[in-house]
């Protein structure tokens, strides 16, 4: 193992801020859900990263039950989706501001 | 070795996870994301993290990915209405703030002093030692995943297939009325062709 810890934090991060970009520009919010993904999946990679410097599984665990949550974050997210396209509505954050104050 | 493969596996990750975001097209944002998914599972491996490796390609690039692109599917080209580009000052602004994000965290990652790796007992990482974990000291939040994962799929059936579609205007009721009785003729004309084409093979 010659490749440092900080390396793979750095990645993370870049990735993490690649990610958030995508959140904050893109209005397709099939393209939102993506780019939550590349976010959820560059903190995983910290997690794994820090749980290997330690020695211990905590860190995979934890990675592991994100994972999880994830799954269960795009299937509220697309089950939306899906409904928003059977309502016929447009598939653009910036024109559903029903709820916009 | 592991070097060559880090760099390789991290500028993978990177190039795909920029093609997500700015692909305009959704279907081709899924696909790197599938490639940034891999390269992802690269790295993990080089951290010795076989199983979360192997969940990683499993459950995202197996069950996730495949959700997302039959609801791209189902969407069909309306998901691209939203890839419009937004005023040049957001841009700016939003490519800066998480720009900022980034280098704040680079810069304390390589000014902090971290341990060497630990020296990692045989069967770190394996499925056996992560399915132990996860069957004893973590039981708790094992069993929490799978109920909110349950109340999801619930949630998914209730947003995909609950609800009222658009009520039909009357003409539109019509034009449907209209449809379904042509179809109900030709598949009862059909059904006469079948039967003397039956009755005449017999007699032949």
């Amino acid at each position: 193992m010659t490749v440092g810890l900080p390396l793979f934090l750095a990645i993370s991060a870049i990735l993490f801020s690649i990610g958030l970009v995508g959140v904050l520009l893109r209005r397709s919010p099939l393209t939102i859900l993506l780019s939550l993904e590349v976010m959820l999946n560059s903190v995983n990679l910290t997690l794994v990263a820090f749980s290997r410097e330690v020695g211990g599984s905590d860190g995979q665990i934890f990675a592991l039950i994100v994972m999880g949550i994830a799954a269960a974050e795009v299937v509220v997210g697309l089950g939306l989706v899906v409904a928003m396209t059977r309502r016929e509505m447009v598939l653009d954050t910036d024109e559903l501001r029903t709820l916009n104050g | 070795m592991d070097i060559v493969v880090f760099f390789i596996a991290s500028g993978l990750a990177i190039a795909s996870a920029v093609a997500v975001v700015a692909q305009k097209n959704p279907f081709v944002s899924a696909l790197a994301l599938l490639g940034n998914l891999v390269s992802l599972a690269v790295l993990l491996l080089l951290l010795s993290a076989q199983f979360v490796a192997a969940a990683q390609i499993i459950v995202y690039a197996g069950a996730i990915m495949v959700m997302f692109l039959f609801v791209i599917a189902y969407v069909g080209p309306r998901s691209e209405i939203g890839a419009g580009e937004r005023k040049p000052w957001q841009v700016w602004l939003a490519v800066l703030a998480s720009a900022l994000i980034a280098i704040e965290v680079i810069v304390v990652v390589f000014g902090a002093t971290f341990g060497d790796w630990a020296d990692l007992d045989g069967d770190y990482g394996t499925p056996a030692a992560i399915g132990k974990a996860l069957m004893t000291d973590y039981l708790l939040a094992f069993e929490v995943v799978s109920v909110i994962l349950f109340m999801a799929a619930v949630a998914g059936v209730v947003f995909g297939a609950g609800g009222r579609p658009r009520r039909l205007s009357d003409d539109e009721v019509q034009a449907k009325e209209a449809e379904s009785a042509e179809q109900r003729r030709r598949e009862a004309s059909r059904a006469v062709l079948d039967a003397t084409r039956d009755s005449m093979g017999e007699g032949a």
